[in-house]
């Protein structure tokens, strides 16, 4: 099965249980998505459950509110992130603060699924990871999907909510096989730890999760340790447990995204290890991210400007030796 | 209509239908990666508007090879930096949608659906401000016509008095959806026309093109207002390399394959005494060379360095202070 398989069964199931679930947002009828994410719901459920709209994506996140307000659980596809921008009122202003502003009398049962990140040669205005964005919002759940698993489960999990979701997915890992591993308690406010070990945490999600990965043998071996990699589904609640419990017995935190550095996700990350962990700590954080630049169009510029596994690997034994590993 | 106007639109035209049947294949050599929005079908739209409007700002979306040609960015420059090499117009930074040349007047390309719409009117109102009567043109797709941003601008241009062509290429589709499914009102131009004198011309024929162009910005300099003008037009390719385009049906693509501006300005150009084979022929000719020339020096050009990636980003002055 391929990852955006998993969406789909996810999205698919959901729209058989419950007539209330509806999903809108460019080309996901007719067209099938630009992703396919959405493919053969159309056919399936009709025009009026999977809707066509025209590009207005302030609109499309303020309609699904509209449609959470009046009893529907729209989940709103907003084709890339870097359109998500557009929406930002509706996201920031409305959709994060209704419950609250409300007295908590009013609720959005709804999900803004999108895709983010540095795909292939898309350039500057195609090419980002705005997670910081969304994570900053009081308000607002933010989740991840890094593998089929937690796309099947976890849009799942983010439908049936009675919270607004964010639900982020990543260009690249659309076309990437991988299969449902049963977890019929999958919880998505639990990180999972995808790899035990003893001397070193990394926590990392979406595409980076699968380079870490990749790295991960590499600078193992290089600096003789064992590593323990968590893979998170929400960003937002973050689970400081999981990631507690393991810098409690590893000493030494590292945490890999593919934002640029400045302001990122990973810097909160890092400030809550710090602040909670600090007399547990043997070694100073590592944040390793995208540089702070508009992503070029270059091929090996592109790649320059965020992390692959051999940076990431070079750059965990560097920091490593500098501190004693 | 002058005889080497047409001359110029004739090689103009050739130069991007084929510029871009190369770019095509390039991108399947792999030499081209990343999105490529085809315009083979819209020359005739790009060309005119470009030839007609003369001096001016021109804004336009991602579809933009035609346009940059038109505008005098040369195809060896164009060509590199759909390479992404460092002789590139954009340095190999921006690639097929983001191609800028202020000295030339033109801003370029957009990735943002409708974004370059407000642009344009704030454009005019600085031109305005300092005292030019220049006008600018902004080119944006039926797609983009059903965006907060586009209504904004109809607005305010016309609420500022401001000189603004909007060009609304409007190829009947916004990649898979047809505007009868996006678009309420199904003659875009009428939505426009409550703000400013708005008519629909048919964007495969270079004369009519040209033609109300040209008269569209008289208009708006003589009366320092917006004008507006909905081309019909089409897009014979998919709407980037990445899009399967199985949406249209084969008689769809007929009919307007029997207009192809390309074709037609040759048919015409030769009927009406304009030119004869023998310019065609050599026109063909050298467009070929220019081509063959353009990804010869794509092919041969250096990458960008790797300092490149941290260049450009600020003023020299900020760079200083920003590490
Ligand atoms: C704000 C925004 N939303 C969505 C997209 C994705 N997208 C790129 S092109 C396009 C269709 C635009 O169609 P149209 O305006 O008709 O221009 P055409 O491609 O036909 O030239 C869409 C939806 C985008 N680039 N920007
Ligand atoms: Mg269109």
């Amino acid at each position: 099965m391929l990852y955006r398989e998993a969406l789909n069964r996810a999205l698919d199931e959901m729209m058989e249980k419950d007539e209330t679930v509806v999903v809108l947002g460019e080309d996901v009828g007719f067209y099938g998505g630009n992703y396919r994410v959405t493919e053969g719901l159309y056919a399936k459920y009709g025009e009026k459950r999977v809707i066509d709209t025209p590009i207005a994506e302030n609109s499309i996140v303020g309609n699904a509110i509209g449609m959470a307000l009046g009893g529907l659980r729209p989940v709103a596809e907003i084709m890339t992130v870097n359109f998500i921008l557009i929406a930002m009122d509706q996201i920031v202003n409305q959709m994060a603060k209704l419950r609250y502003m409300s007295g908590g009398k009013i609720e959005l049962p709804m999900v803004v699924r999108t895709p983010q990140g540095v795909s292939k040669q898309l350039a500057a205005q195609h090419s980002q990871s705005l997670e910081r964005f969304f994570t900053s919002v009081p308000g607002l759940i933010t989740m991840v999907a890094s593998d089929a698993t937690a796309a099947y489960y976890g849009l799942k999990k983010a439908i049936e909510l009675d919270d607004p979701v964010i639900f982020l997915e990543h260009e690249l890992l659309y076309p990437m096989k991988m299969e449902i591993k049963k977890r019929e308690n999958f919880d998505p406010f639990r990180a999972d730890i995808v790899k035990e070990g003893k001397d070193i945490t990394v926590v990392s999600y979406l595409k980076m999760l699968h380079d870490t990965l990749k790295a991960v043998p590499v600078f193992e071996k290089e600096l003789n340790v064992s590593v323990e990699v968590i893979n998170l589904h929400s960003l937002n609640p973050l689970d400081m447990e999981t990631i507690a419990n393991s810098v409690k017995k590893t000493k030494r935190f590292v945490v890999v995204t593919e934002e640029p550095k400045t302001g990122s996700f990973a810097a909160e990350v890092v400030s809550k290890v710090s602040e909670e962990l600090f007399y547990h700590l043997d070694a100073p954080p590592l944040r390793i991210c995208g540089e702070d630049v508009p992503t070029p169009y270059n091929r090996k510029l592109e790649l320059l400007s965020i992390p692959t596994p051999e940076k990431i690997a070079q750059q965990i034994v560097y920091w490593g030796r500098e501190h004693g590993i | 209509m002058g005889k080497s106007i047409v001359e110029r639109a004739y090689y103009l035209m050739k130069l991007g239908r084929v510029f871009e049947e190369r770019a095509k294949e390039e991108y399947m050599k792999g030499n081209i990666s990343g999105f490529l929005h085809l315009a083979i079908g819209e020359e005739a739209v790009h060309v005119g508007a470009t030839l007609a409007f003369g001096k001016g700002d021109i804004f336009v979306h991602y579809r933009e090879h035609v346009w940059a040609l038109a505008r005098g960015i040369s195809p060896k420059s164009l060509m590199a930096e759909l390479f992404g090499k460092k002789t590139g117009v954009s340095k190999g930074k921006g690639g097929s949608m983001h191609l800028y040349e202020p000295l030339l007047n033109f801003y370029g390309g957009n990735a943002i659906v409708g974004a370059q719409i407000p642009h344009a009117v704030g454009a005019a109102y600085a031109r305005k401000y300092l005292g030019h009567t220049e006008g600018v043109l902004v080119a944006f797709g039926d797609g983009a016509t059903n965006a907060g941003n586009y209504y904004e601008s109809l607005n305010m241009a016309a609420l500022w008095e401001l000189p603004v062509l909007f060009v609304n290429e409007n190829n009947l589709y916004a990649i898979g959806t047809r505007i009868d499914r996006a678009s309420a009102v199904k003659e875009l131009y009428k939505k426009a026309k409550e703000f400013m004198p708005a008519e629909r011309v048919d964007g495969m024929d270079f004369f009519q093109v040209y033609d109300a162009v040209s008269r569209a910005k008289e208009y708006i300099e003589r009366e320092g207002k917006p004008y507006y003008i909905e081309f019909l037009t089409y897009r014979y390719e998919p709407h980037s390399m990445s899009d399967p385009g199985d949406y249209r049906s084969p008689r769809e693509l007929k009919v307007f394959h029997d207009k192809d501006p390309v074709e037609f300005l040759k048919r015409e150009g030769i009927k009406r005494g304009l030119f004869d084979e023998n310019f065609v022929k050599e026109i063909d000719e050298r467009v070929e060379e220019e081509i063959e020339e353009a990804v010869k020096f794509a092919l041969e050009s250096p990458e960008p360095e790797d300092s490149e990636l941290f260049t450009d980003i600020f003023c020299e002055v900020c760079t200083d202070v920003v590490p």
